[in-house]
């Protein structure tokens, strides 16, 4: 069982947490100006990657906030918790952001 | 005589207590202090039980948590299977028998408790041997919070087997010391009897401590049996010591036949001879001082067996001295014996190929085919292994960030250098914590010449012409073979985990403690590669088998599962109900009166509220207000129609969909103020719809200013249902003008009720004339107590959930997660109407415009009427197109979501999902029933009432 550091709270088990899934994907400014297929994307599909994965995590069973962290999908590793719009570029291994059909619109 | 093998004048047993207990139907006595296994080999007691596959006679080949062999299964005064004779503490009135390989579960429950321990410190080591007690010693000194866990009863690990000395005198004196300081340091906690058996990420160590199984019938019962020790620790020493491996020969698995430092633990420990007249078969070192401290306890050692060519002078000069027969470049081939090993078959071991064999008779037949470092727990959390060619076994490739092995854990064998490595270990763990610690003077041992390299011995090739190794065990509890082994690489396995599987090898309580490396050896042999190319089975938890019963610790029966009751939950107990879980709460499903069958009594209830008044207990709603300037911009966003536009005093009803468009969840809002609103969800969604508009509010729009909180246990709610529903609060809220122009359809007032400030809406949920009594919680037995009063003489009849379903259903209304299954939208639904036009976005709105959503053929909720009107169809039924059940796969149409028998259409009824259901109503369809089919005609979802002229009474 690993510990999250809540950026409010602190270390807390992960059982306390809900995964929210990758972090940065915004509401499409305009939804009615994407085709289904780009509508699509930003409904149903995330990226997968393998090494550092930018997440949505919710401190459920503690503060009730929202964060994000960078996390190593490969050794569980979380490299760093942060509230911001991007990784903290402290992060050598900070992942490219995702860009997909249907998203610049919300950029 | 009872005990004719115990030593004077060696073991740890406390002798002036002596103890009965019976195995197998027989009557013997030990000591306190002994296990069973010790007890029973104290009696001459070899033989346990019969293997598991071949019935063969097994005997006790360890000393400790690694027996694969001796399991039994205990009778009284606890019922308990699968243990191990070697870890079982001996007690007075023990009652226990050998088990070949299958324990039986007790029938009776267990009265024992069990309970859980959360702890917390920095540095935690693990195992109390030499190189644990160093360990924790330079921990505790730096003033760190330590933790130190051993599985045995005494502390000192390998010393309270060995006759080592420290500062010249018995380690034990040494070790008592060292436990005396410990116990008086605050922060240091020594926990005995206490194994760890799971390693997790960030320094969680799980251990399983026997508080009370060594008493036997005179444990308290107030004190939990067993305790699970939840250990977070910021740096984790594994001083978990090392387990001796056996070598494969033919027949190595006869009673009588035992490591060699198991046979010096019975001495040393327990003061017990496991023979008169042994053979010792070794590969290293470690076998003499074994050998050479039972020869002078008594022991006749017939002849040292060792593989290697050269035996060590000084180890030679020893056995000499003791008349001991040394036969070096010599191999056992094979043993004799039926119910105990008789004779060992030693022959010469030149080319690879042993030669002409020799018996030399023996009662006991010692083994050593060198160390195995005890790194499961290491390797649980993700610790690299990798294989040392020096001593042929698994070490830790390097230590991780918080934790550490010390001492034969890290392939260190001598008594000075676990000490050394124990205290080292230590002060890096200080270290990466930033702490320091002061050095610990050591201990001096015992002078020792140096180590001479052990020879790395898989197995001894059979001399047997054509023998394929079907005689040769590896895994003596699965009753695995070497040519099992061999069966599976000749089968094309390559993979260790694949030979594992296949054989299964490494699979039983010992997970493979003494087969695991040995395997991987073989198999490298048979396909000829390198072992460290090879690797070793993966190691998980648990390490020792715990009882689920530990695991549930106090989460049992109605500790299991938070149980929640609303305020008027008494009131509906004393009145007979029946109780429905939902979610976590205990919901009224119905209340029978005397005689009363569930059919009957729901078929009362529903006519009560259709025809007179009934009211239920609705406080499991699932509530949460909303606060702040942007409220309404908030709900618009989220609920599929309007919310901004409610004006405060009404009540409007709304429904939630994902990004995908499906409804998630459905329920009434109330415009309390301005600036406030009241939200109602589904009862087991309360939580889920909570944290999905904290989602949206946190992540997406943090600009807009509201607030949610849950206030679902702050109000007691009162559907109060029924043409008579007027009458009866008229009676009990005199200052509310309860005219329908006064006080409409989906409107709400304030107003006091039987004297208790309440709030009071007019909703419907089963078409009726209908309120609902919202007062805080505190208040709702007073304000039930005077409806069910004035209700009296119109004859107020409580109901459950199920006249509730049954009430909703004949008006089509669906619940969300029984009626949808996340694949439904609001026009699946029926339910157009819900779905704003006017707003330019919602979330779910892009959706509906999908390709796929717009699709004829999506699945509809629509009414089902079987044909017999008695039929009641079962949720969940399959529904079909033709009264023949065709071939598979049979295309179904869809399913049945709610069945109910109704009072109201005096007959049964269904809602269904069903493909194009709007465009088949009228058509006949079927459903598969008890092998045939039932006619079924569809019909639009509201069945009763269509035009609604009922909910104004």
């Amino acid at each position: 069982m690993q510990l999250i550091a809540c950026p409010w709270c602190g270390q807390r088990e992960e059982t306390e947490f809900h995964y929210g899934g990758q972090a940065h994907i915004a509401y499409p400014e305009d939804p009615y100006a994407l085709d289904d297929e780009q509508w699509a994307q930003y409904v149903f599909f995330r990226d997968n990657p393998k090494g550092p994965f930018a997440e949505r995590w919710v401190h459920s069973a503690g503060c009730r906030r929202w964060f994000n962290a960078l996390r190593d999908t490969v050794t569980h590793e979380f490299l760093a918790v942060y509230t911001g719009a991007t990784p903290p570029s402290t992060t050598s291994t900070a992942p490219a952001a995702p860009q997909r059909k249907g998203q610049e619109a919300s950029r | 005589m009872n005990a004719p093998f115990r030593a004077d004048g060696h073991g740890h047993v406390d002798r002036d207590i002596t103890l009965s207990f019976t195995f197998d139907g027989t009557a013997y006595t030990g000591h306190r202090g002994d296990t069973l296994a010790s007890a029973l080999l104290a009696s001459g007691v070899h033989h346990v039980a019969d293997s598991i596959k071949y019935r063969r006679p097994r005997g006790i080949l360890t000393a400790g948590v690694e027996e694969p062999n001796a399991l039994v299964q205990i009778e009284a005064p606890f019922p308990e299977p699968m243990l191990t004779s070697t870890t079982v503490e001996l007690y007075e009135g023990l009652v226990a028998r050998g088990l070949s390989g299958q324990g039986r579960l007790s029938s009776e429950p267990d009265s024992a408790r069990y309970d859980t321990v959360h702890a917390h410190c920095d540095v935690l080591v693990v195992g109390a041997g030499p190189a644990g007690l160093a360990a924790t010693l330079t921990a505790a000194r730096s003033g760190a919070r330590v933790i130190l866990v051993d599985e045995l009863p005494l502390p000192g690990g390998s010393l309270l087997g060995s006759q080592e000395r420290l500062d010249g005198a018995p380690s034990a004196a040494w070790v008592s010391d060292v436990v005396a300081e410990l116990d008086t340091l605050p922060d240091v906690r020594v926990l005995r009897r206490t194994t760890a058996f799971g390693h997790y990420d960030d320094g969680l160590v799980l251990a399983l401590e026997k508080r009370t199984d060594h008493l036997g019938a005179a444990a308290p019962e107030h004190v939990s049996r067993q305790r699970i020790w939840r250990i977070r620790a910021q740096q984790v020493v594994f001083a978990t010591g090392a387990y001796e491996r056996p070598v494969a020969f033919d027949d190595n698995d006869r009673p009588g036949i035992m490591l060699a430092g198991s046979a010096r633990t019975y001495l040393n420990r327990f003061g017990v001879l496991p023979g008169r007249r042994a053979v010792v078969f070794t590969t290293n070192d470690s076998a003499y001082p074994a050998a050479l401290e039972l020869a002078d306890a008594g022991v006749r050692i017939a002849a040292v067996v060792d593989a290697r060519e050269e035996v060590p002078a000084h180890w030679r000069a020893a056995c000499d001295e003791r008349g001991i027969d040394v036969r070096a470049g010599h191999v056992v081939t094979g043993t004799s014996g039926i119910e105990r090993v008789s004779r060992a078959h030693v022959a010469a071991f030149g080319q690879g190929r042993p030669g002409e064999r020799q018996g030399i008779d023996c009662d006991l037949l010692l083994v050593s085919g060198g160390w195995n470092p005890a790194v499961a727990l290491f390797s649980q959390a993700r610790g690299a292994l990798r294989y040392d060619a020096a001593i042929g076994a698994f070490v830790p490739a390097q230590a991780l960030a918080c934790v550490r092995t010390a001492g034969a854990a890290g392939g260190n064998f001598t008594l000075a250098g676990c000490l050394a490595d124990g205290a080292d270990a230590a002060a890096r763990a200080l270290s990466a914590l930033g702490r320091t610690g002061g050095p610990v003077a050591l201990p001096a041992t015992d002078p020792l010449p140096d180590a001479a390299p052990g020879r790395v011995l898989w197995r001894v090739p059979s001399p047997r012409d054509g023998a394929d190794g079907s005689h040769q065990f590896v895994d003596l509890q699965r009753d695995a073979l070497v040519s099992d082994v061999l069966r599976a690489t000749g089968a094309g396995l390559r993979s260790v985990e694949h030979v594992k599987r296949y054989t299964t090898i490494g699979t039983a309580h010992d997970q493979g403690r003494t087969s695991g490396v040995m395997t991987s050896g073989i198999i490298a042999e048979a396909l000829g590669v390198d072992v460290a190319d090879m690797g070793t089975m993966r190691l998980r938890p648990p390490a020792v088998p715990v009882p689920f019963a530990a695991f549930a610790g106090r989460n049992r029966g109605e500790l299991f599962d938070p149980v929640r009751v609303t305020s008027l939950h008494p009131w509906h107990v004393e009145h007979g109900a029946l109780f429905e879980d939902v979610g976590q709460w205990k919901r009224p499903w119905y209340y029978p009166r005397a005689g009363e069958t569930m059919d009957e009594a729901v078929l009362r209830e529903c006519r009560a509220a259709r025809t007179g008044v009934a009211l239920m207990d609705g406080s499991t709603l699932g509530k949460i207000n909303v606060q702040g300037p942007d409220a309404g911009v908030l709900l618009d966003r989220l609920y599929t129609n309007m919310m901004s536009t409610l004006k405060v005093g009404r009540v409007r009803y709304g429904v939630m969909c994902g990004v995908d468009g499906m409804a998630i969840d459905d329920g009434t809002v109330i415009r309390v103020a301005e600036q406030e609103y009241l939200l109602t969800t589904t009862t087991g969604n309360a939580a889920r719809i909570l944290e999905w508009m904290e989602e949206w509010l946190q992540t997406e729009w943090p600009d807009l200013r509201v607030h949610l909180t849950s206030v679902t246990e702050h109000w007691a709610t009162i559907p109060l249902v029924g043409p008579r529903s007027r009458d009866v609060l008229a009676l009990v809220a005199p200052e509310l003008d309860v005219d329908n122009e006064a006080f409409p359809f989906m409107s709400w007032r304030d107003t006091p009720v039987a004297g208790i400030p309440a709030r009071v809406c007019r909703i419907s949920f089963s078409g009726e004339l209908a309120y609902e009594v919202n007062v805080p919680a505190w208040d709702a037995i007073t304000v039930w107590k005077a409806l069910i009063a004035a209700g009296d003489s119109f004859g107020i009849t409580p109901y459950g959930t199920e006249t509730m379903h049954v009430l909703r259903a004949e008006k089509a209304y669906p619940i969300i997660g029984q009626d949808t299954d996340g694949t439904v939208t609001p026009q699946d639904l029926g339910m157009s109407w819900v779905v704003s036009k006017k707003k330019p976005d919602f979330v779910g709105k892009r959706s509906f415009a999908r390709e796929e959503n717009q699709r004829g053929d999506r699945k509809q909720l629509v009414g089902l009427l079987p044909a017999d009107e008695r039929t009641l169809l079962p949720e969940g039924a399959q529904i079909i197109a033709t009264s023949d059940i065709p071939a598979p796969p049979v295309p179904m149409l869809g399913h049945v979501t709610s069945s109910y028998r109704s009072d109201a259409l005096q007959r049964t009824f269904a809602l269904a999902l069903v493909r194009s259901g709007t465009q088949r109503i009228g058509e006949t369809l079927y459903v598969p029933l008890d092998g045939q089919t039932v006619a079924v005609t569809v019909t639009e979802p509201v069945l009763f009432d269509k035009e609604g002229a009922r909910r104004d009474g």
